[in-house]
């Protein structure tokens, strides 16, 4: 028997990066309010991700977005069991101190919120809490794990409906992947050049021929089978965003989407599940929306 | 029975992580999400991950009753984290109406050890295998244990890991380290029966 006061340690990247190995297969789902968190919990969600408005909504309404009020992220944190997420401006950090002094398990440096600072994200490293970021391709990613970030997600374009840009990310960083792995070691000088990340880690990332932490979907998904393909694609999980409390059933859709998680490779297990539903959210054509309106083109 | 096959509960949860340890502790390692796929494994292992949507998956998808069933007659099974919860007879701390598959004599508390912010790695000895690092993410801990139920490992005054009989359950996640002597130990324990 050991003393618990001689070597424990909070905070590693193990404990981080740990903590979203055990997310994986799982559906992380936006909520509002606690009444939303509880009917996620129900749904079987593995965690939630508390905001003030959900993309959808931050898009139609325009102007500053920013992290939570406390006082709801208390709500939501008293109201479920299971792990609460929450969202920090690009760059905020102190927002992200707050959410870690709320005791809330998991910050998104969100593309969805209005950035703090357009040339730095936080130093991650410096928390305790662990965090995730959004990338696009496989260098964003790279940056943003040097960062420290424990969690990587697509961007995809969120509050839209419209999944193809979480293909067009999740395709590009897993091809990039491919690529990396197949380069002779006296080219991936020049790679990690190109990718704009650390020799050491794009070394890593090229000999195991994956990231070293967990990589999940986000933005655009709105239906059992966008997160069965997002999982087919090589997703390891899946975050849903608007597309759950912007459709007409969200508690059928929101189980729905957690059983077509886990049996991504089973047309008819999503055929079944997919049956029912009422309306899937309106949505908005990625094309649609003026480049400059686009948040995947947020972070660099 | 020198090479088992190892089912490892794919409904949600560090799957890939499992399968790797069996491996390197040298059994056949598979993924069962089907109540089919269960009949060809010698052992199961339910992993880390959220009790409370493995739970809801099993009984959708309808693996909550045969699982059960094999453990009632003898299947070995190792559960870490969420596993452990499923394998609790009695767990406190769970959502309302949450089953368990049960088999091991013991209540156990879920998030005991606290948020992720109190997640933390600890050095642990264990029967046989001294000075494993052990990590706990939001994890359970064993409030109390029956009488034929072996306490294997306490962090500070806190059980961690218990044996019953074929039953094998850690409040932490050894398949997160690559070190496999946790997944050895378990290995041996279906080839002894």
């Amino acid at each position: 028997m050991s003393s618990l006061e001689t070597t424990p340690s909070v905070g590693t990247a193990r404990v981080k990066r740990g903590m979203a190995e055990m997310l994986k297969g799982g559906v992380i789902m936006d909520v509002v309010t606690a009444e939303q968190a509880k009917i996620a919990e129900d749904a079987g969600a593995v965690a939630v991700m508390a905001l003030e408005r959900v993309p959808a909504d931050i898009r139609a309404q325009g102007g500053v977005s920013r992290m939570s009020d406390p006082d709801m992220i208390d709500g939501i944190i008293e109201a479920v069991s299971i792990p609460v997420m929450a969202k920090a401006r690009i760059g905020h950090f102190t927002e992200a101190a707050v959410l870690q002094a709320l005791g809330v398990d998991y910050v998104d440096e969100s593309e969805v919120l209005t950035p703090a600072d357009y040339a730095n994200h936080i130093d991650k490293w410096r928390f305790t809490v662990p965090f995730v970021c959004g990338a696009t391709n496989l260098g964003e990613a790279l940056r943003r794990i040097t960062e420290g970030a424990a969690m990587i997600r697509s961007k995809g374009e969120a509050g839209t409906g419209d999944v193809s840009n979480a293909v067009t990310h999740m395709r590009t960083i897993r091809g990039e992947l491919r690529r990396l792995s197949t380069l002779p070691e006296d080219e991936l000088y020049v790679a990690a050049k190109e990718l704009q990340a650390p020799y050491e880690l794009v070394a890593e990332v090229a000999r195991e021929g994956k990231l070293p932490v967990v990589l999940f979907t986000a933005g655009g998904i709105a239906t059992p089978a966008d997160a069965a393909m997002m999982m087919q694609l090589g997703a390891e999980g899946v975050f849903v965003g608007s597309g759950i409390f912007k459709s007409g059933n969200p508690a059928q859709r929101a189980a729905a989407i957690v059983k077509a998680t886990t049996f991504f490779d089973d047309p008819d297990v999503i055929a079944k599940v997919s049956r029912g539903l009422g309306e899937a959210m309106v949505g908005i054509n990625v094309d649609d929306i003026p480049v400059p309106h686009r948040l995947a083109e947020r972070g660099w | 029975m020198s090479t088992p096959t190892i089912g490892v509960l794919a409904l949600q949860g560090d799957v890939r992580e499992h399968a790797r340890s069996l491996v390197l502790s040298g059994a056949v390692a598979v993924g069962v999400r089907r109540p089919e796929e269960l009949d060809d494994v010698d052992a199961l292992v339910i992993p880390g991950g959220e009790s409370t949507t493995m739970w809801k998956l099993a009984v959708a998808f309808e693996m909550f009753d045969p699982i059960q069933q094999r453990i009632k007659t003898g299947m070995p099974a190792y559960g870490s984290c969420a596993g452990m919860i499923m394998l609790a007879d009695r767990i406190e701390g769970g959502v309302e109406g949450q089953q368990t598959l049960g088999g091991l004599d013991m209540i156990v508390r879920r998030n005991a050890f606290g948020r992720q912010v109190d997640s933390f790695e600890h050095d642990l000895d264990l029967p046989g295998i001294q000075g494993f690092r052990a990590i706990f993410i939001r994890a359970p801990w064993v409030e109390s244990v029956g009488n034929d139920v072996e306490v294997l490992a306490r962090a500070g005054d806190r059980i961690v890991a218990v044996r019953q009989g074929p039953l094998l359950a850690t409040s932490f996640h050894p398949e997160l380290t690559g070190d496999a002597r946790v997944h050895s130990y378990f290995v041996e324990m279906v080839r002894e029966l």
